[in-house]
């Protein structure tokens, strides 16, 4: 016995919890984003805008959510395209007959390339979450990006693939029935003729089941090796595509 | 995303990768043995378990290993980037490697049917066996190599990254306080003169090196005794970033192979020793062209050398077993470039299997040997030499042949390189460019190789001490720089292209570290 009981107990200092994968922000299995229509960035000039002999180094980009359906905004997500600062404003209508919308900022100038001049963070995935954000964006009417790019680098700048994550509220923890946990265990002592003892039976199934177990969390990510396939590595020509 | 969850996600992908590993299974199996010891105790057999491993020694190797995993791990990512954004986050970039592997497997498809050589073959019994009788001296019986050519050479890859643009970047001023006299135009960020003396602050005027306090004519009690007694101390301890951050002023030549190896984690297993036979076997099998390129590349460049000729054997073992091994096609993860592919028929016939060729991904190019070449100085063993070999080419050396928006990436190096010519030497930069001798032209292939061959062993292995110290390629660059700087006062008088070559045509005699130095900290900002 003693035996496995400290086979058993080296098998419980290895095994890691199964719960490591930290769920990621954002884009999980089952949120999806909400629908909302982008309006085409508008850049802004000083002063006459017939003569645009300069670029804008500021973009507006307009984007409206389903009419009569206000959000509760989890997570902003985009595609930079040599922007260097996004600041977002909310319009925020709260729930009430009469109450006026009212527009403020949730995030000023974030920065998205470290320097407007060069290309680091220039094309990256990036997101926006509601703890980063100066105000609850809850009941959002219409979000508001305002891009910045001040050199004079780049032809052009924008915000690919803007999608935006409501905030669902987690499900409350269902309770266990009381009279689930009223069951009691009856130690009956069967008849057995010929049959193995059951306290030894069951406790090398359960040794077993820890090899099992341990067989199964150490699928290791290491390769064989083999580059032939059942010996064979015959090769004419090389794929193109 | 915030640090913790953060640094959870990095936790979770070591203990990922780690699991399953040879070390762990023998951490698990010393954890099982020191049970019967009577120093244990049930009560606290987590604690007692873990106080044991620290002092036999295995807390330390699972450290080593925990630290090169943060070494080549990809930075934590947006979760809806793709693989190919991971690998190169730049579009243009990714189109621009697309294109050019493109022309080197349609280069070799065209050698092989040139040739009617094929990719691939299984040797016959006969030849097997006569291959490994000869295993150890496989440079004095080699094919027919006069009709292989190398698939490329540098000065073919520099025209490709010489034409990289990026589409977005407005290039229509020709002169401003902007405007870039060198030939790579894209505008990576690249550090300047201030910021390399912040990072590189142990190359300080004020801080021995090895490489310049360890001259003759210096007493060793003022720097050199005392830094090769903690240099001896790092190797006892077996601490990987201990022995990385002593790297940094130099490493001395009698611990140079013991600290190299604790700094790459390759500690020559059993199961290395194992591995490396597999490959062997793998080579005596089979027969690729890539074997010829191998072949043809020793022959021009290492067999040239006065230095590396010696080690043609070593050469042709270590890259042969190269291009068999398999577990170097996981850096893929993290290089821009994509390994090629072919197909080849299936059990049934009908279907078709698709593989890597080579087995590793990596066509080798004019002067590839020269990666491997100064190692042989270090390391005797096979498959010590190849370990080291191969975790070296899969941290660094694959940056200065794909091209990638990396701050190690030959592209970074070649613009750092322009700048600071241009920053800090702009006569020197507009009198060459005027005659037509681009300084990148001249100095690209020293890069492209870490001056592998260009400058004598002892000055190489001490600028490779600083690459794995500082762990990165930027020292490359800046050295390139500093050469051009010393050598200033003749390139001024030079004419034409030709004999600016001629002047840097020698750097036999170069000491490199007086040279960074120099160039580093007592350049005038």
């Amino acid at each position: 016995m003693s035996v496995y009981a400290t086979s058993s107990a080296s098998v419980l200092l290895f095994s890691s919890p199964s719960t490591q994968r930290k769920k990621m922000s954002g884009s999980s299995d089952d949120i999806k984003p909400v629908s909302c229509t982008i309006k085409p960035p508008v850049h802004l000039q000083i002063g006459d805008t017939k003569a645009d002999a300069a670029h804008s180094g500021v973009c507006v980009v307009d984007v409206t959510l389903p009419f009569g359906k206000p959000v509760n905004i989890k997570e902003i997500t985009f595609k930079n395209y040599y922007t260097a600062y996004v600041t977002v404003r909310l319009l925020r209508r709260s729930p009430g007959q009469e109450a006026p919308a009212k527009w403020c900022t949730a995030l000023r100038d974030l920065p998205l390339m470290d320097n407007p001049h060069t290309e680091g963070g220039s094309q990256d995935y990036c997101s926006v979450h509601r703890a980063q954000m100066q105000v609850e964006p809850d009941h959002v009417v219409s979000v508001r990006l305002i891009l910045r790019q001040p050199s004079s680098a780049w032809l052009t700048f924008s915000l690919e693939d803007i999608n935006i994550f409501p905030h669902v509220e987690p499900n409350p923890e269902k309770e266990v029935s009381d009279w689930l946990s009223d069951l009691t265990l009856v130690d009956q002592h069967p008849d057995l003729e010929g049959l193995p003892d059951p306290q030894t039976v069951s406790s090398s199934i359960q040794q077993m089941w820890a090899l099992t177990e341990v067989m199964q969390t150490n699928q290791t990510t290491a390769s064989i090796g083999r580059y032939d396939v059942d010996g064979c590595y015959d090769i004419k020509l090389l794929s193109l595509t | 995303m915030d640090e913790g969850s953060e640094l959870s996600l990095t936790i979770a992908h070591i203990v990922q990768r780690l699991k399953g590993s040879h070390l762990h299974s023998q951490i698990e199996r010393r954890a099982k043995e020191c049970l019967h010891q009577p120093d244990i105790k049930l009560d606290s057999l987590k604690e007692d378990v873990r106080s044991f491993l620290k002092t036999s020694g295995w807390e330390r190797q699972l450290q080593n290993a925990v630290y090169r995993e943060l070494q080549v791990q990809l930075p934590p990512s947006h979760p809806a980037a793709p693989p190919e954004h991971l690998k190169e986050p730049l579009a243009y970039m990714r189109a621009a490697q697309a294109g050019w592997e493109k022309r080197v497997l349609k280069s070799l498809n065209s050698m092989s049917t040139e040739l009617g050589v094929p990719l691939a073959r299984m040797r016959p019994a006969a030849e097997q066996k006569e291959l490994a009788n000869k295993w150890n001296e496989m440079g004095t019986d080699e094919p027919d190599l006069t009709s292989v050519r190398p698939v490329y050479a540098p000065k073919d890859f520099l025209e490709v990254l010489v034409s990289l643009r990026n589409p977005n970047h407005d290039s229509s001023e020709d002169v401003s306080v902007r405007s870039h006299w060198g030939l790579i135009q894209v505008p990576l960020n690249v550090r300047d003169i201030p910021q390399l003396r912040r990072v590189y602050s142990e190359l300080n005027l004020t801080s021995g090196q090895l490489g310049i306090d360890d001259h003759a004519h210096i007493h060793p009690d003022l720097f050199e005794n005392e830094y090769v007694q903690i240099g001896k101390k790092v190797v006892m301890e077996q601490d990987s970033a201990a022995a990385q951050q002593y790297s940094r002023q130099g490493c001395s030549t009698g611990l140079r192979a013991d600290l190299w190896a604790l700094i790459l984690n390759s500690n020559n297993q059993p199961q290395d020793v194992m591995h490396y036979e597999q490959l062997t076997a793998g080579v005596i099998q089979h027969d690729l062209l890539v074997d010829n390129l191998i072949y043809k590349d020793v022959k021009l460049t290492a067999s040239n050398d006065d230095y590396y000729f010696v080690f043609e054997d070593f050469l042709y073992q270590v890259l042969l077993c190269f291009s068999r091994d398999t577990a170097v096609l996981e850096h893929f993860r993290y290089n821009s470039a994509t390994p090629p592919r072919s197909f080849i028929q299936g059990k049934g016939g009908e279907e078709e299997c698709a593989v890597v060729y080579p087995p590793n991904g990596v066509i080798p190019f004019h002067g590839f040997s020269m990666y491997v070449a100064p190692l042989c100085f270090l390391y005797n063993e096979p498959s010590k030499l190849y370990s080291v070999f191969r975790e070296i080419y899969i941290r660094y050396f694959f940056r200065l042949h794909s091209i990638s928006s990396s701050p190690s990436g030959i592209v970074s190096l070649c613009l750092q390189f322009e700048r600071l010519l241009q920053t800090h030497l702009p006569q020197l930069f507009y009198h060459l460019r005027q005659i037509g001798a681009q300084p990148l032209r001249i100095a690209f292939k020293w890069m492209v190789r870490a001056f592998s061959g260009y400058l004598s062993t002892d000055q190489l292995l001490l600028l490779w001490d600083r690459i794995l110290g500082y762990d990165s390629l930027e020292v490359v660059a800046v050295l390139a720089a500093a050469v051009f700087a010393f050598r200033a006062e003749n390139l001024m008088e030079v004419t034409s292209l030709g004999s600016a070559e001629a002047v840097l045509a020698d750097l036999s005699t170069l000491k490199v570290m007086p040279l960074i130095q120099i160039f580093l900290f007592a350049t005038a900002i």
